[in-house]
């Protein structure tokens, strides 16, 4: 019995230090924020890394997943005869819901644990703490342009992403379901609104922030050499995964 | 351009060749029950309550938006359940437990193979004669197909339940109109539990594959991470439209 309780309390006190540790952070990110002293170099080479180097991997994220909506919307659309809403079906599902949260999620992956194992590997070869020798700010040098490029390129890249969502679904509805595409076309831009699509946008911007805090926030506090650096991006991408979820979750009830 | 096209060609000649050496010793090789048995711990018990509570979001977000669009539309929310349950059992659930494991689990086994790696006691492993795919990604492999389908079983349930409580709380619909399994046939649960046998097949080679091949330092177990999500999470969304595509040509 007491070792159930001992086991509660210990994953309970995990969680706490982990929240603790987080809101921190937030707080420290916040300070930096009010006072905005961003190393010109370093961002721009970060927005290169974050968003020109990820572009690849969402865009073919976001092929698939149009395409995988189409399946599944098409699944309804052939019982029910109704070739002329697969668009409306696909850009609703695709816009709102399905592409951002793949793309967040790929973007976790990618950028999310790139970062905590960039940060984290500064921080075990003791780099981070040169940097404060040298009376430079980590968060004001490190963190703020990392956080930065993922909130911009998270919405940046869920533009991009959508239009190849679109070629996916496109290509899908016409090769699977004989979908023309001019009715695809049609449907689409007749039923789906600008709505939808900041939607998703709001949701992209929302996920690009959290990844950033948190990618980071477990970056800068890993302890423990090579395998302190592997356990703290699996952490964090599982971390930032979650987030996402409960972000969506969130903001899917107050944007309606 | 080419050097993207020649880490291309290599990660993926290294993941066929991971994956043929342990299914090699997966049907040939004796299998370790103790070891099997952790494994299927770590990667089943220790990822439930991660599964459980980012799909219990997921019907949650889902519920949310098909509520809204009933609302505008049809003016009725009793279908959304209905409605939601194929979806999640033949497409999301898998799906997003896959993503979720391939995050979790998959940068896990490249993490900690990939530590060994650097660290030099993949070479000791070699050294006592226990081929490292043998040794470290055979096990994993057999619990990850295990424990997969399990999983999304259980994650599947935490959507469906909490998309049960949010509409009820949210738009009034009784928990029995919303728990309707009529939409349900025996094509969906083969397309969701393919899938997700699929999923539980690639993840661990992939992830294996990226920690064997990690080099140099604590960057280079970080890359072998980064690679392990990256990697098994595409495979995961092209896996889902392919199999999904076959079942769709199946059930025309």
């Amino acid at each position: 019995m007491t070792a159930i309780l001992d086991r509660i309390g210990a994953w309970f006190l995990n969680v706490s230090l982990v929240i603790g540790e987080l809101a921190l952070f937030t707080g420290q990110v916040l300070r930096a924020t009010a006072r905005p002293r961003l190393d010109r170099f370093e961002t721009w080479r970060n927005l290169h890394k974050v968003g020109v180097r990820s572009l690849g991997i969402v865009a073919i994220t976001a092929f698939f997943a149009g395409a995988i909506t189409v399946v599944q919307v098409g699944a309804y659309v052939v019982k029910l005869r109704a070739y002329e809403v697969v668009g409306w079906g696909f850009g609703f599902s695709v816009f709102r819901e399905i592409g951002p949260l793949l793309i967040g999620l790929m973007f976790s992956g990618r950028v999310g644990a790139n970062t905590t194992a960039e940060l984290g590997t500064m921080q075990v070869t003791e780099q981070v703490d040169a940097l404060r020798a040298l009376a430079i700010d980590p968060i004001d040098y490190l963190v703020m342009p990392r956080i930065l490029a993922m909130v911009v390129m998270m919405g940046l890249l869920y533009v991009i992403g959508s239009v190849f969502a679109i070629v996916g679904g496109i290509s899908t509805a016409y090769g699977l379901i004989n979908v023309d595409p001019y009715v695809f076309w049609n449907s689409f831009t007749e039923y789906v609104q600008l709505g939808d699509f900041l939607n998703g946008l709001y949701k992209s911007i929302a996920f690009g922030l959290q990844i950033g805090i948190v990618s980071c926030a477990f970056g800068m506090n890993v302890s423990g050499g090579a395998p302190g650096v592997g356990r703290a991006v699996n952490a964090s991408v599982v971390a930032s995964a979650a987030g996402i979820f409960v972000v969506d979750f969130f903001l899917t009830y107050v944007l309606g | 351009m080419m050097g993207i096209l020649r880490q291309v060609w290599q990660q993926t000649t290294s993941t066929i060749r991971v994956g043929q050496q342990t299914l090699h010793y997966t049907l040939r090789a004796r299998w370790h029950w103790p070891t099997i048995n952790q494994q299927m711990f770590l990667i089943g018990n220790k990822s439930l309550v991660f599964t459980i509570l980012t799909l219990g979001f997921l019907g949650a977000i889902m519920s949310l938006q098909a509520g809204f669009q009933a609302l505008r539309i049809i003016g009725d929310t009793s279908l959304i359940g209905q409605q939601m349950l194929p979806l999640l059992v033949r497409q999301l659930g898998p799906t997003l437990v896959g993503l979720m494991v391939a995050t979790r689990v998959g940068t896990g086994i490249a993490a900690e193979i990939g530590s060994m790696v650097v660290t030099e006691q993949v070479d000791a492993l070699r050294m006592c004669n226990a081929p490292p795919v043998d040794y470290l990604v055979k096990p994993r492999f057999i619990a990850c197909v295990l424990m997969l389908p399990v999983l999304t079983i259980f994650g599947i349930a935490s959507a469906f339940l909490a998309g049960m409580a949010i509409a009820a709380t949210v738009f009034n619909t009784n928990p029995a109109v919303f728990a309707n399994t009529d939409f349900v046939n025996l094509l969906d649960l083969i397309e969701g539990m393919t899938k997700a046998l699929a999923f539980g097949i690639v993840i661990p080679i992939i992830a294996g594959a990226s920690g064997l091949d990690a080099r140099g330092g604590s960057q280079g177990v970080g890359d072998a991470t980064t690679r392990a999500v990256v990697n098994s999470s595409l495979a995961v969304i092209v896996l889902d439209f392919v199999i999904g595509g076959l079942a769709f040509l199946v059930r025309v």
